[in-house]
Protein backbone atom coordinates (compact mmCIF):
# COMPACT_ATOMS: atom_id res chain seq x y z
CA UNK A 1 0.00 0.00 0.00
CA UNK A 2 2.89 2.47 0.93
CA UNK A 3 4.00 2.01 -2.67
CA UNK A 4 0.95 2.80 -4.31
CA UNK A 5 1.10 5.74 -2.13
CA UNK A 6 4.09 6.72 -3.06
CA UNK A 7 3.25 6.43 -6.78
CA UNK A 8 0.20 8.38 -6.93
CA UNK A 9 1.96 11.03 -4.76
CA UNK A 10 4.98 11.73 -6.58
CA UNK A 11 2.66 11.02 -10.47
CA UNK A 12 -0.19 12.97 -9.81
CA UNK A 13 -0.53 15.59 -6.28
CA UNK A 14 3.51 16.40 -6.06
CA UNK A 15 4.02 16.21 -9.41
CA UNK A 16 7.60 17.65 -10.15
CA UNK A 17 6.87 19.87 -12.85
CA UNK A 18 3.53 21.23 -12.20
CA UNK A 19 3.66 21.22 -8.56
CA UNK A 20 7.62 21.41 -7.16
CA UNK A 21 8.93 23.09 -9.93
CA UNK A 22 11.68 20.94 -10.53
CA UNK A 23 12.79 20.73 -13.88
CA UNK A 24 11.37 23.26 -15.61
CA UNK A 25 14.42 23.70 -18.29
CA UNK A 26 13.76 21.39 -20.19
CA UNK A 27 9.57 21.29 -19.54
CA UNK A 28 10.35 25.03 -21.51
CA UNK A 29 13.20 23.31 -23.76
CA UNK A 30 12.51 19.87 -25.31
CA UNK A 31 8.82 20.12 -25.24
CA UNK A 32 8.33 21.39 -29.04
CA UNK A 33 7.44 18.17 -30.47
CA UNK A 34 6.41 14.60 -28.40
CA UNK A 35 9.10 12.66 -29.92
CA UNK A 36 11.59 14.15 -28.27
CA UNK A 37 9.35 14.50 -25.00
CA UNK A 38 8.78 10.77 -24.72
CA UNK A 39 12.41 10.25 -25.23
CA UNK A 40 13.74 13.02 -23.09
CA UNK A 41 11.34 11.48 -19.88
CA UNK A 42 12.14 7.76 -20.96
CA UNK A 43 15.66 8.78 -20.15
CA UNK A 44 15.08 10.93 -16.93
CA UNK A 45 13.16 8.51 -15.63
CA UNK A 46 15.61 5.70 -16.19
CA UNK A 47 18.69 7.91 -14.43
CA UNK A 48 16.19 9.15 -11.71
CA UNK A 49 15.32 5.18 -10.49
CA UNK A 50 19.28 4.37 -10.23
CA UNK A 51 20.13 7.55 -8.95
CA UNK A 52 17.83 7.07 -5.99
CA UNK A 53 19.13 3.73 -5.47
CA UNK A 54 22.83 4.74 -5.53
CA UNK A 55 22.70 8.36 -3.48
CA UNK A 56 20.69 6.63 -0.84
CA UNK A 57 23.44 4.11 -0.18
CA UNK A 58 25.81 6.49 -0.42
CA UNK A 59 24.20 8.74 2.33
CA UNK A 60 22.95 5.85 4.26
CA UNK A 61 26.11 3.23 3.91
CA UNK A 62 29.25 5.74 3.60
CA UNK A 63 28.20 9.27 4.18
CA UNK A 64 26.14 8.75 7.70
CA UNK A 65 28.75 5.99 9.20
CA UNK A 66 31.63 8.39 8.53
CA UNK A 67 30.07 11.60 9.95
CA UNK A 68 30.33 13.32 6.70
CA UNK A 69 26.37 14.06 6.06
CA UNK A 70 27.21 17.93 5.45
CA UNK A 71 28.89 16.36 1.87
CA UNK A 72 25.58 15.16 0.91
CA UNK A 73 25.24 17.98 -1.87
CA UNK A 74 28.94 17.60 -3.31
CA UNK A 75 28.70 13.74 -3.09
CA UNK A 76 25.33 13.09 -4.64
CA UNK A 77 26.24 15.59 -7.39
CA UNK A 78 29.30 14.08 -8.02
CA UNK A 79 27.39 10.32 -8.44
CA UNK A 80 24.85 11.90 -10.74
CA UNK A 81 26.99 12.84 -13.14
CA UNK A 82 29.08 9.59 -12.93
CA UNK A 83 26.31 7.84 -13.37
CA UNK A 84 25.24 9.91 -16.05
CA UNK A 85 28.58 9.60 -17.91
CA UNK A 86 28.56 5.50 -16.84
CA UNK A 87 24.94 4.85 -18.28
CA UNK A 88 25.17 6.78 -21.69
CA UNK A 89 28.56 4.49 -22.06
CA UNK A 90 26.69 1.84 -21.54
CA UNK A 91 23.81 2.28 -23.55
CA UNK A 92 26.21 3.54 -26.17
CA UNK A 93 28.05 -0.03 -26.25
CA UNK A 94 25.08 -1.93 -26.26
CA UNK A 95 21.90 -0.70 -27.70
CA UNK A 96 22.75 1.79 -30.20
CA UNK A 97 18.99 2.39 -31.05
CA UNK A 98 18.20 3.19 -27.50
CA UNK A 99 21.65 5.47 -28.02
CA UNK A 100 19.88 7.18 -31.26
CA UNK A 101 16.67 7.60 -29.16
CA UNK A 102 17.75 9.08 -25.93
CA UNK A 103 21.71 9.72 -26.65
CA UNK A 104 21.64 13.64 -26.94
CA UNK A 105 19.10 13.95 -24.05
CA UNK A 106 21.63 12.25 -21.48
CA UNK A 107 24.33 15.17 -20.99
CA UNK A 108 21.45 17.76 -19.82
CA UNK A 109 20.32 15.02 -17.10
CA UNK A 110 23.20 15.85 -15.15
CA UNK A 111 21.91 19.66 -14.35
CA UNK A 112 18.72 18.94 -14.53
CA UNK A 113 17.32 19.72 -10.78
CA UNK A 114 14.48 16.96 -10.91
CA UNK A 115 17.21 14.45 -10.43
CA UNK A 116 19.37 15.83 -7.38
CA UNK A 117 16.12 16.77 -6.28
CA UNK A 118 14.65 13.03 -6.14
CA UNK A 119 17.45 12.41 -4.38
CA UNK A 120 17.87 15.33 -1.67
CA UNK A 121 14.11 14.39 -1.07
CA UNK A 122 14.31 10.50 -0.39
CA UNK A 123 16.53 11.60 2.13
CA UNK A 124 14.48 14.48 3.75
CA UNK A 125 11.39 11.89 4.13
CA UNK A 126 13.63 8.90 5.58
CA UNK A 127 12.37 6.09 2.69
CA UNK A 128 14.22 3.49 2.46
CA UNK A 129 15.87 1.52 -0.35
CA UNK A 130 12.70 0.73 -2.31
CA UNK A 131 10.86 3.50 -1.05
CA UNK A 132 13.59 5.50 -2.46
CA UNK A 133 13.31 3.64 -5.89
CA UNK A 134 9.32 4.05 -6.37
CA UNK A 135 9.90 7.60 -5.57
CA UNK A 136 12.55 7.94 -8.68
CA UNK A 137 10.37 5.83 -10.98
CA UNK A 138 7.34 7.93 -9.73
CA UNK A 139 8.95 11.07 -10.18
CA UNK A 140 9.85 10.08 -13.56
CA UNK A 141 6.85 9.19 -14.76
CA UNK A 142 5.34 12.18 -13.35
CA UNK A 143 7.86 14.43 -15.52
CA UNK A 144 7.16 12.40 -18.76
CA UNK A 145 3.59 12.36 -17.82
CA UNK A 146 3.90 16.44 -18.18
CA UNK A 147 6.50 16.81 -20.78
CA UNK A 148 4.36 14.38 -22.96
CA UNK A 149 1.27 16.47 -22.25
CA UNK A 150 2.90 19.87 -22.76
CA UNK A 151 4.48 18.89 -26.32
CA UNK A 152 1.18 17.86 -27.74
CA UNK A 153 -0.39 21.15 -26.81
CA UNK A 154 2.94 22.80 -28.04
CA UNK A 155 2.20 21.13 -31.52
CA UNK A 156 -1.31 21.89 -31.22
CA UNK A 157 -0.31 25.67 -31.10
CA UNK A 158 1.80 25.67 -33.40
CA UNK A 159 -1.37 25.57 -35.78
CA UNK A 160 -3.39 28.32 -34.71
CA UNK A 161 -2.22 32.19 -34.53
CA UNK A 162 -0.80 33.55 -31.45
CA UNK A 163 -0.42 37.07 -30.38
CA UNK A 164 3.18 37.83 -31.39
CA UNK A 165 4.43 38.40 -27.99
CA UNK A 166 3.13 35.38 -26.73
CA UNK A 167 4.78 33.21 -29.29
CA UNK A 168 6.76 30.31 -28.31
CA UNK A 169 8.18 30.80 -24.70
CA UNK A 170 5.43 32.64 -22.88
CA UNK A 171 2.49 30.81 -24.39
CA UNK A 172 4.12 27.81 -23.03
CA UNK A 173 4.17 28.96 -19.70
CA UNK A 174 0.46 30.58 -19.85
CA UNK A 175 -0.23 26.78 -21.36
CA UNK A 176 1.65 24.78 -18.40
CA UNK A 177 -0.08 26.99 -15.58
CA UNK A 178 -3.41 25.80 -17.06
CA UNK A 179 -2.00 22.41 -16.60
CA UNK A 180 -1.01 23.16 -13.10
CA UNK A 181 -4.43 24.39 -12.36
CA UNK A 182 -6.16 21.05 -13.98
CA UNK A 183 -3.50 18.71 -11.77
CA UNK A 184 -4.70 20.97 -8.64
CA UNK A 185 -7.49 18.74 -8.65
CA UNK A 186 -5.35 15.70 -7.38
CA UNK A 187 -4.60 16.51 -3.79
CA UNK A 188 -4.30 14.78 -0.69
CA UNK A 189 -7.51 14.11 -0.03
CA UNK A 190 -7.36 11.31 -2.97
CA UNK A 191 -5.07 9.26 -1.30
CA UNK A 192 -7.52 9.04 1.64
CA UNK A 193 -10.11 8.04 -0.57
CA UNK A 194 -8.32 5.42 -2.22
CA UNK A 195 -6.67 4.12 0.20
CA UNK A 196 -8.25 4.93 3.15
CA UNK B 1 38.38 50.54 -20.85
CA UNK B 2 36.47 51.88 -18.11
CA UNK B 3 33.05 51.77 -19.98
CA UNK B 4 33.66 48.22 -21.21
CA UNK B 5 34.32 47.17 -17.71
CA UNK B 6 30.56 48.82 -16.57
CA UNK B 7 29.35 46.81 -19.55
CA UNK B 8 30.68 43.82 -17.98
CA UNK B 9 28.83 44.59 -14.70
CA UNK B 10 25.40 45.79 -16.13
CA UNK B 11 24.99 43.47 -18.97
CA UNK B 12 23.14 40.93 -16.34
CA UNK B 13 20.52 43.94 -14.87
CA UNK B 14 18.15 43.87 -18.00
CA UNK B 15 19.94 43.37 -21.57
CA UNK B 16 20.98 39.76 -20.96
CA UNK B 17 19.18 39.46 -17.56
CA UNK B 18 19.35 35.61 -16.70
CA UNK B 19 15.83 35.11 -15.69
CA UNK B 20 13.40 37.19 -18.70
CA UNK B 21 16.04 36.82 -21.65
CA UNK B 22 18.58 34.11 -21.49
CA UNK B 23 15.43 32.15 -19.71
CA UNK B 24 18.58 30.76 -16.89
CA UNK B 25 17.28 29.42 -13.61
CA UNK B 26 13.87 29.22 -13.92
CA UNK B 27 13.20 26.00 -10.94
CA UNK B 28 14.35 28.37 -8.01
CA UNK B 29 12.49 31.36 -9.66
CA UNK B 30 9.07 29.92 -9.46
CA UNK B 31 9.80 27.59 -6.52
CA UNK B 32 10.59 30.00 -3.98
CA UNK B 33 9.16 33.05 -4.57
CA UNK B 34 6.13 33.48 -2.61
CA UNK B 35 7.43 35.73 -0.20
CA UNK B 36 9.40 38.82 -0.88
CA UNK B 37 12.19 37.63 1.64
CA UNK B 38 12.68 34.43 0.13
CA UNK B 39 12.97 35.86 -3.33
CA UNK B 40 15.84 38.20 -1.99
CA UNK B 41 17.35 35.22 0.65
CA UNK B 42 17.69 33.40 -3.06
CA UNK B 43 19.26 36.17 -4.83
CA UNK B 44 21.65 36.74 -2.49
CA UNK B 45 22.66 33.03 -1.76
CA UNK B 46 22.97 32.62 -5.48
CA UNK B 47 25.27 36.30 -5.93
CA UNK B 48 27.73 34.64 -3.38
CA UNK B 49 27.84 31.45 -5.39
CA UNK B 50 28.24 32.91 -8.31
CA UNK B 51 30.80 35.31 -7.90
CA UNK B 52 33.27 32.90 -6.21
CA UNK B 53 32.79 30.03 -8.50
CA UNK B 54 33.30 32.58 -11.71
CA UNK B 55 35.98 34.08 -9.62
CA UNK B 56 37.62 30.56 -8.82
CA UNK B 57 37.31 28.98 -12.29
CA UNK B 58 38.95 31.89 -13.67
CA UNK B 59 41.65 31.69 -11.79
CA UNK B 60 42.05 28.03 -12.45
CA UNK B 61 40.78 28.19 -16.24
CA UNK B 62 44.94 27.00 -17.21
CA UNK B 63 44.96 24.39 -14.78
CA UNK B 64 41.60 22.70 -15.49
CA UNK B 65 42.08 19.90 -18.31
CA UNK B 66 39.25 20.46 -20.62
CA UNK B 67 38.09 17.29 -21.02
CA UNK B 68 36.98 17.29 -17.11
CA UNK B 69 35.71 20.88 -17.01
CA UNK B 70 32.79 20.68 -16.34
CA UNK B 71 33.03 18.18 -13.43
CA UNK B 72 35.27 20.29 -11.80
CA UNK B 73 32.83 23.22 -12.51
CA UNK B 74 30.56 21.28 -10.68
CA UNK B 75 32.82 20.51 -7.63
CA UNK B 76 33.50 23.72 -7.21
CA UNK B 77 30.25 25.29 -7.39
CA UNK B 78 28.96 22.42 -5.05
CA UNK B 79 31.54 23.62 -2.23
CA UNK B 80 30.34 27.00 -2.51
CA UNK B 81 26.73 26.10 -2.38
CA UNK B 82 27.50 23.62 1.10
CA UNK B 83 29.27 26.76 2.73
CA UNK B 84 26.19 28.79 2.12
CA UNK B 85 23.64 25.90 3.08
CA UNK B 86 25.83 25.91 6.39
CA UNK B 87 25.58 29.44 6.53
CA UNK B 88 21.65 29.86 6.34
CA UNK B 89 21.16 27.18 8.42
CA UNK B 90 23.29 28.91 11.59
CA UNK B 91 22.18 32.39 11.05
CA UNK B 92 18.59 32.41 9.12
CA UNK B 93 17.09 29.10 9.57
CA UNK B 94 13.53 30.78 8.87
CA UNK B 95 14.77 31.42 5.21
CA UNK B 96 16.96 28.03 5.37
CA UNK B 97 13.43 26.74 5.90
CA UNK B 98 11.67 28.07 3.54
CA UNK B 99 14.04 27.56 0.89
CA UNK B 100 13.83 23.86 1.67
CA UNK B 101 15.05 21.76 -1.33
CA UNK B 102 16.07 25.12 -3.92
CA UNK B 103 19.01 25.52 -1.66
CA UNK B 104 20.72 22.52 -2.45
CA UNK B 105 19.58 22.66 -5.95
CA UNK B 106 21.66 25.78 -6.53
CA UNK B 107 24.29 23.73 -7.72
CA UNK B 108 22.39 22.76 -11.05
CA UNK B 109 21.12 25.97 -11.33
CA UNK B 110 21.90 26.26 -14.76
CA UNK B 111 22.62 30.05 -14.61
CA UNK B 112 25.84 29.19 -12.44
CA UNK B 113 27.50 26.52 -14.64
CA UNK B 114 26.53 28.61 -17.88
CA UNK B 115 28.62 31.51 -16.95
CA UNK B 116 31.16 29.57 -16.32
CA UNK B 117 31.04 27.58 -19.17
CA UNK B 118 30.26 30.91 -21.42
CA UNK B 119 32.25 33.77 -19.29
CA UNK B 120 34.30 33.10 -16.41
CA UNK B 121 36.54 30.31 -18.55
CA UNK B 122 37.61 32.79 -21.14
CA UNK B 123 38.09 35.95 -19.30
CA UNK B 124 40.42 37.56 -16.81
CA UNK B 125 39.24 37.06 -13.03
CA UNK B 126 38.37 40.69 -12.55
CA UNK B 127 36.17 40.87 -15.47
CA UNK B 128 34.55 37.44 -14.11
CA UNK B 129 34.03 38.87 -11.12
CA UNK B 130 31.96 41.92 -12.55
CA UNK B 131 30.29 39.45 -14.38
CA UNK B 132 28.93 37.15 -11.93
CA UNK B 133 27.98 40.17 -9.43
CA UNK B 134 26.09 41.73 -12.85
CA UNK B 135 24.12 38.42 -13.12
CA UNK B 136 23.38 38.01 -9.49
CA UNK B 137 22.27 41.05 -9.48
CA UNK B 138 20.03 40.91 -12.35
CA UNK B 139 19.07 37.35 -10.88
CA UNK B 140 18.15 39.12 -7.43
CA UNK B 141 15.71 41.15 -9.56
CA UNK B 142 14.16 39.35 -11.35
CA UNK B 143 13.07 37.03 -8.28
CA UNK B 144 12.12 39.82 -5.93
CA UNK B 145 10.15 41.77 -8.86
CA UNK B 146 8.35 38.17 -9.22
CA UNK B 147 7.91 37.38 -5.32
CA UNK B 148 7.01 41.08 -5.03
CA UNK B 149 3.40 40.42 -7.27
CA UNK B 150 2.99 36.99 -6.12
CA UNK B 151 3.13 38.41 -2.54
CA UNK B 152 1.51 41.50 -2.71
CA UNK B 153 -1.57 39.99 -4.82
CA UNK B 154 -1.60 36.82 -3.81
CA UNK B 155 -1.66 37.12 0.07
CA UNK B 156 -1.92 40.73 0.41
CA UNK B 157 0.95 41.38 2.39
CA UNK B 158 4.80 42.41 1.82
CA UNK B 159 7.00 40.22 4.13
CA UNK B 160 10.32 41.68 4.77
CA UNK B 161 13.26 40.88 7.80
CA UNK B 162 11.90 41.54 11.12
CA UNK B 163 14.05 44.50 12.72
CA UNK B 164 13.47 45.39 16.11
CA UNK B 165 9.44 45.71 17.04
CA UNK B 166 9.04 45.63 12.98
CA UNK B 167 7.67 41.81 12.58
CA UNK B 168 8.52 42.10 8.81
CA UNK B 169 5.28 41.88 7.70
CA UNK B 170 3.39 44.46 5.65
CA UNK B 171 -0.23 44.29 5.21
CA UNK B 172 -2.16 46.12 2.66
CA UNK B 173 -5.77 46.75 3.19
CA UNK B 174 -7.69 45.59 0.60
CA UNK B 175 -5.69 42.74 -0.85
CA UNK B 176 -5.35 41.14 2.61
CA UNK B 177 -8.89 40.79 3.09
CA UNK B 178 -9.44 39.77 -0.50
CA UNK B 179 -6.48 37.84 -2.26
CA UNK B 180 -6.16 36.41 -5.85
CA UNK B 181 -4.57 33.20 -3.87
CA UNK B 182 -4.04 30.93 -6.86
CA UNK B 183 -1.15 33.61 -7.45
CA UNK B 184 0.81 31.98 -4.30
CA UNK B 185 0.02 28.51 -6.04
CA UNK B 186 1.95 26.53 -8.46
CA UNK B 187 -0.25 27.31 -11.42
CA UNK B 188 -0.09 30.91 -11.21
CA UNK B 189 3.27 31.08 -10.80
CA UNK B 190 3.70 29.48 -14.20
CA UNK B 191 0.91 31.71 -15.55
CA UNK B 192 2.09 35.09 -14.51
CA UNK B 193 5.90 34.15 -15.80
CA UNK B 194 4.08 33.41 -19.10
CA UNK B 195 2.63 36.71 -19.00
CA UNK B 196 5.67 38.93 -17.48
CA UNK B 197 7.81 37.12 -20.20
CA UNK B 198 5.10 38.00 -22.88
CA UNK B 199 5.37 41.81 -21.47
CA UNK B 200 9.04 41.74 -22.17
CA UNK B 201 8.71 40.52 -25.57
CA UNK B 202 7.02 43.06 -26.77
CA UNK B 203 8.72 45.76 -24.85
CA UNK B 204 11.89 44.48 -26.77
CA UNK B 205 9.97 44.53 -30.08
CA UNK B 206 8.24 48.23 -29.46
CA UNK B 207 12.42 48.94 -28.94
CA UNK B 208 13.02 47.87 -32.31
CA UNK B 209 10.49 49.84 -33.50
Amino acid sequence: MAYIAIFITYIFINNFILSQFLGLCPFIGVSKNSESAIGMGMAVTFVMGIASIITWVVYNLVLLPLGLAYLQTLSFILVIAGLVQFVEMIIQKNSPALYQALGIFLPLITTNCAVLGIAIMNITEGYNIMESFSAGIAAGIGFTLALVLMSNIRERLDLHPVRKAFRGVPIAFISGGLMALAFMAFDKSLLTNLLG
Amino acid sequence: MATERMQVLTKGFFKENPVFIIMLGLCPTLGVTTQVVNGIGMGLSVIFVLVFSNIFIAMLKNIIPNSVRIPAYIVIIAAFVTIVEMVMHAYAPSIYQALGIFLPLIVVNCIILGRAEAFANKNTVLDSFLDGVGMGIGFTLSLTLIAFIREVFGAGTITLVPIGGFDGVIEIPLLYTYPVRVLTLAAGALLLMGYLKAFFEWNAARKRG
